[in-house]
């Protein structure tokens, strides 16, 4: 067999359908046997965060309040016509009915499928988490420098 | 060798290619996949990619319509 191909995703946004779009092609690669790894920064961070919904988790007030207000999974918007949040269960609706998979079958399969989930030291740290706040399957928190690393050879993405 | 039956032809990108891997990832050498899908996107990409990954394809059929069965022996 060929040597492996990469790709190494920057999820920077946490809007609902960038990480679909980012998901979408973490999981596709993965199953074309890419070696596929996602580095979750910022906003992107609410896509794994253990708890799904809202909470004020984190050390310090402002950190509480802004994880609070950045929610989690189940909180993530729509990039345009969000409509307060109801776009995107209307959208998983219509995914479901059209036999499209969703966030979360999305997701599961990048797992299934061992995609390298990371998440950005630094803006950990912002926000006053830990790693024990996202899901399991992220493998490591890391710096820029380690992620250049892990990217090398591969191409990268920033969504 | 024991065969085992997927049908994707509800499914669409990426999970067409995803079911078909995760599987074969289930099944041991020289088992038989038939996988049941629809022409367009799938049967360009199914075949392809299982190939590329060591798999082998030994027949591809029309069953119905736009309906086809790849029949894939894994490697």
């Amino acid at each position: 067999m060929v040597e492996k191909k990469k790709i190494s995703i920057v999820l920077f946004s946490g809007d609902f359908d960038k990480a679909i779009a980012a998901f979408t092609i973490a999981s596709g690669a993965a199953a074309v046997n890419y070696d596929v790894n996602i580095f979750f920064t910022f906003w992107g961070l609410n896509v794994i965060k253990k708890i799904k919904h809202r909470n004020a988790t984190g050390k310090g007030l402002l950190a509480r309040v802004f994880n609070y207000l950045m929610g989690g999974f189940k909180n993530l918007p729509l990039s345009r016509l969000n409509f307060a949040g109801l776009s995107p269960k209307l959208m998983t609706n219509l995914m479901r009915k059209r036999n499209v998979a969703t966030l979360e079958e999305l997701i599961n399969a990048a797992i299934q499928l061992n995609v390298n989930l990371y998440a950005c030291e630094m803006s950990i740290n912002i926000l006053g988490l830990e790693k024990d706040d996202f899901i399991p399957e992220v493998r490591e928190i890391l710096g820029v420098a380690k992620f250049l690393n892990l990217s090398e050879g591969g191409e990268i993405l920033f969504i | 060798m024991k065969t085992f039956k997927l049908d994707i032809t509800k499914e669409h990108c990426p999970m067409t290619f995803v079911k078909t891997k995760l599987e074969l990832e289930k099944l041991s050498k020289g088992d038989i996949l038939e996988v049941v899908l629809k022409e367009g996107e799938p049967l360009e990409n199914v075949p392809k990619t299982v190939t590329e990954q060591g798999n082998k394809v030994l027949e591809i059929k029309n069953i119905q319509d736009d309906i086809f069965l790849v029949i894939i022996e894994k490697g």
